[in-house]
Formats: structure tokens, C-alpha cells, sequence
């Protein structure tokens, strides 16, 4: 017979056993992913994949149409989504108190959360796509918006609920009228953990294909022009994974890398910015 | 009420009731705070003092769910009315919390902010209002060469001097002080404490507090209450060597409570 206190540390060893060992398994898929990523990837990780656009099969060339149109479409969905989302998760937390279109708005908004991006995209495809008549970056740009909103919405939604309500009390016992509280107060004292979600929307959307592939297509040549179809990196990959020549698939595997590793320092900065406020407060 | 102190009233609280909801938290107080006095709310927990407190600047009012009837009067004005600018009011009566709440920005700015709101002041007067206020608040000697750090890197104690500071550099006429002391050590207590005493002479203040010693120490008067009832009111040193009712002298003694 073991004593309690021996038991209780059986138990803990083997509890805490079986948590190392998920983390583990978890660590293990993802550590992969990256080996493979970077055994195949790094080799075509050449300076041309900077310089050239994408080339026709057989000749050489690189990436940058598609990382252009890619960086271009992110950063234009992410500064259409971003006001909106904070807008919006801002009435959520401040005024949705009372009445009942905050809890309609927060149901839709969790519908959205979880919508499948591809039908975003289709979406995206009948509304604008059909009526202007041809594929387009802006129409990958709103399509990414539209996967930004929620996401947005709800990160400052619950970063203005962890302010705690003594705050919006002392500023309001000043006098400060509601609209000083939070932009003066809990906007600012929530300001790294919006930013946080912003940041994880942007490394949401920059791997998207699906919205994509209705809306802004892909495009051989070097395009600057918003209005035409438009390359991008996760649909180039999606195309030259699927092809059968060589020199394409080690550009899909450069460009695979590229996207991976955007989005794992995105995340990285987002967890720094968020400890950083974690500590001030 | 009392012959030994002359006192100008500062506010009248009459028949005022009020509700959490249905539940009615406040029964019939009535109750003459008088000015440039320290006044005292004692009572076991849930008793009403907080909420009491709280009538003074409409803070409910954020709540949609929480209510009041009846008057308070200050200085013949009733508050609870309608009409009544909030924010104006606010301008008159400051409060302190609890747990110290300063806001996310500089020392400087903590100050700035509440004044900004009625005075458009220029630079060089604003300087001269916020170092009047951290004087008032005996916190100056320690932050004046870092005004422009965050006001959330202070020390508990001086996070909650800053915020007496930044209540009364906006000059109200009336400062509530919400148990200001109890997430505070020793020390920090007696240092504010001891400024209690100073800003008397120019604000008349109300406070809340859980410590009985506290209430003998810093008030002229004492409310008990019990249950949402004011059980007694008066002269401190009465309240708490010759109380009139039987239930007030229970708490006092730590026979109940």
C-alpha cells in the first residue's frame, strides 16, 4: 500500500508523462513539416526565385510575381478587414450590453469564423467577380477581408474584456464621456493584443488558396495592376505542386518554405508583442 | 445632529432606494454629509456602503440593470435628476477605487487626462496643475523625474496616490474614497491615511472602508450600516465609544460581523 503522499506522485509523474508525450507527438508532426520544408525547399531558395517571375516549364525563373501579388493582396484585405474588425469587436465589447444586435452580430460573426474559406471565395466570385467580368486582385483582396473580419472582430472583443471594468469606472468617474474611455483607456490598454490578432489574421490569410482561386486567379507575368488577375503564392504552389515538370516543383517547394516561415515568425512577433503587454500590466 | 462640530451640509441623501435589478440594495437612506469633513461608511460586506458610494457620481449608471430613486442633494442640487450632465457632476465629485487603476499611459498623462476634459490649459500651466496635484497627493518628491514613465510601473501604494492625485487634480468639491487602502501594505495605508487628513481642508470626503480602526482614525463621522439600512449615524467618536442602538455596538465590538 502506498502512502498518499507516494500516490499522489505516481499520479503526477504519469499525468505529467502523458502530457510530455502529447506535446511531444504534436512537436514531432510539426518538426517534420519544417525538416521537409527546408530539405526540399532551401535548394531552390535560389536568388532568382526574388528576381524572376514565374517561368513556363522548362526555362528557368523564380517567384516574384507571386510573392508581389501575394504581399499586395494581403496587405490590401488586411487594411480593408483591420478598421472593420476593431470597429466592430470595439461595439461588442463597449455598447453590446444591451439590446439584441450585438449577440445577433457576435453569432454571425462566429458563423464567419468558422465558414470555409473556400466558400468565401465563391462568395467573393458571384457578387463582384461575375459582374465586373474578370478575375482580379482587388476581388483576392476582399475575398482576404472578408477572412480577416471575423478573425479581428474576435481577438478585440475579448483583448477589450480582459481590461478590467475598473478602468472604464475611473475614467468614467472623471467625466470622460464613453467614446474618450475607449479610445483614451481600454483601446490603448488592449493596443497589444488587437495588434496580436491582427497579426495572426495576416498569417490566417497570407496561406490561403481556396478564397483565391475564384477571385484573383493567377497571372504568368509580372503584374502591378490590381485590376487584372493576379499571381500569389499559395495558388502558384497549388498549380506547380500539381504539375509534372521538376523545375516547377522545386519552385512550389521554395515558394511552400517561404509561406511556412512568413507565417511562423508572424506568430513569433505576435506572441512577443503579447507577453510584452502581458508584463506592463 | 451634533453641537460640538459646526458643519455646513454637502450633501443630502433623502429616501433613496436603490435596486440591483429587482433587488432592492438601498432601504430609505437618509443621511446630511457634511462639508470639508471626512465621513466614514462602516458595515459588514454587502451591507450597501459600496453602493451607497456609488449613487454619489452616478457610477451605476454604466449598468443598465441598476437603478436609484429617491434625492441627493448637492449643495441644494439634486444629482439624480434627469437633467443632471453627468460629466459635469463627475467634474465635482472624484473617486478613488479599490485596487489601484491607473490608466495605460504616462504619469504625466494620468493626470492630464481628467483635467484636459474641462480646461484647456497651455503647456506651462498644465505642468503647474499636475505638480500641484502630485504635491496634494505627497507623491511629487518621487516621481518628478519620471513623469513621462508609465504610469502601471509605480508601486502599489504610489499607483493608488496617483490616482487620489489625478481625482483631485480636477478640483472637485467632493472626493469618494472607495476602501482606497485595502489592497495596500501598512505603510502605504499610513501614508494615505495621513493625506486624508490634508485634503480635508479643502474637499469634503466620503469613505468607504472594512477597517473599524481606519474609520476611528480618519473621520468626524460614521455611518453604520447593516443589510441596505443606515443603522446610525454620527459624530465618530460617539459612534464608536457611546453608540445609540444595540446593533451598531455589536459590529463595533467584533461581536458580529
Amino acid at each position: 500500500m502506498l502512502t498518499l503522499y507516494a500516490r499522489r506522485r505516481l499520479i503526477n509523474a504519469i499525468n505529467l508523462g502523458i502530457s510530455g508525450l502529447t506535446m511531444l507527438f504534436g512537436l514531432f508532426w510539426l518538426g517534420w513539416i519544417l525538416l521537409t520544408l527546408l530539405e526540399y525547399g532551401l535548394p531552390g531558395l535560389t536568388m532568382a526565385v526574388f528576381t524572376q517571375t514565374t517561368p513556363p516549364p522548362g526555362s528557368d525563373g523564380g517567384l516574384i510575381n507571386a510573392i508581389a501579388g501575394s504581399l499586395a493582396m494581403t496587405l490590401v484585405g488586411t487594411l480593408i478587414g483591420t478598421p472593420i474588425g476593431i470597429l466592430a469587436g470595439t461595439y461588442l465589447a463597449e455598447f453590446g450590453q444591451r439590446g439584441w444586435l450585438a449577440p445577433v452580430t457576435r453569432f454571425i460573426n462566429d458563423v464567419l469564423l468558422s465558414a470555409p474559406s473556400i466558400v468565401i471565395g465563391m462568395f467573393v466570385y458571384a457578387v463582384y467577380v461575375v459582374k465586373i467580368g474578370h478575375f482580379s486582385g482587388w476581388a483576392g483582396a476582399l475575398a482576404l477581408s472578408i477572412l480577416v473580419i471575423p478573425v479581428v472582430i474576435r481577438t478585440t472583443e475579448n483583448m477589450l474584456r480582459l481590461v478590467p471594468n475598473t478602468l472604464r469606472e475611473a475614467a468614467a468617474a472623471l467625466g470622460a464621456p464613453q467614446w474618450k474611455v475607449i479610445n483614451f483607456v481600454t483601446l490603448r490598454a488592449a493596443r497589444a493584443g488587437i495588434l496580436t490578432g491582427v497579426l495572426l489574421a495576416v498569417a490566417r490569410i497570407s496561406g490561403e488558396t481556396a478564397p483565391l482561386l475564384f477571385t484573383a486567379l493567377n497571372n504568368q507575368f509580372w503584374s502591378n495592376n490590381m485590376n487584372q488577375p493576379m499571381a500569389n503564392l499559395p495558388v502558384v504552389i497549388f498549380q506547380f505542386a500539381m504539375s509534372p515538370y521538376d523545375d516547377w516543383h522545386r519552385l512550389a517547394w521554395a515558394g511552400a518554405l517561404l509561406i511556412t516561415f512568413s507565417v511562423l515568425s508572424l506568430n513569433i512577433v505576435a506572441r512577443v508583442l503579447f507577453r510584452q503587454q502581458a508584463t506592463t500590466h | 445632529m451634533n453641537a460640538e462640530k459646526t458643519t455646513t451640509p454637502k450633501l443630502v441623501v433623502r429616501d433613496l432606494n436603490f435596486y440591483y435589478g429587482k433587488d432592492r440594495a438601498l432601504k430609505d437612506i437618509n443621511l446630511t454629509i457634511p462639508e470639508k469633513m471626512v465621513t466614514a461608511f462602516i458595515g459588514p460586506s454587502g451591507c450597501g456602503k459600496s453602493t451607497l458610494l456609488r449613487t454619489f457620481n452616478r457610477m451605476y449608471q454604466l449598468y443598465p440593470k441598476q437603478r436609484a430613486t429617491g434625492e441627493i442633494l448637492l449643495d441644494g442640487e439634486n444629482l439624480l435628476d434627469k437633467k443632471q450632465d453627468l460629466n459635469t457632476l463627475r467634474a465635482k465629485i472624484g473617486m478613488v477605487f479599490q485596487k489601484p487603476t491607473p490608466f495605460p499611459m504616462s504619469i504625466y498623462d494620468n493626470i492630464a487626462f481628467g483635467v484636459k476634459l474641462y480646461d484647456n490649459l497651455n503647456k506651462h500651466d498644465m505642468d503647474d496643475r499636475v505638480e500641484w496635484a502630485l504635491k496634494k497627493a505627497a507623491l511629487w518628491m518621487e516621481v518628478k523625474d519620471k513623469l513621462k514613465q508609465s504610469g502601471t510601473g509605480l508601486s502599489g501604494g504610489q499607483q493608488q496616490r496617483l490616482c487620489i492625485a489625478r481625482a483631485i487634480a480636477v478640483k472637485p468639491q467632493v472626493l469618494l474614497l472607495d476602501e482606497p487602502t485595502s489592497a495596500l501594505d501598512p505603510i502605504s495605508t499610513a501614508h494615505i491615511e495621513k493625506l486624508i487628513d490634508e485634503l480635508k481642508e479643502e474637499f469634503t470626503i466620503v469613505i468607504v472602508t472594512h477597517n473599524m480602526q481606519q474609520a476611528a482614525r480618519v473621520s468626524d463621522f460614521t455611518a453604520y450600516m447593516y443589510l441596505g439600512d443606515l443603522i446610525e449615524f454620527g459624530d465618530t467618536s460617539t459612534v464608536f465609544t457611546n453608540p445609540k442602538r444595540k446593533e451598531t455596538e455589536d459590529y463595533i465590538t467584533g461581536r458580529f460581523g
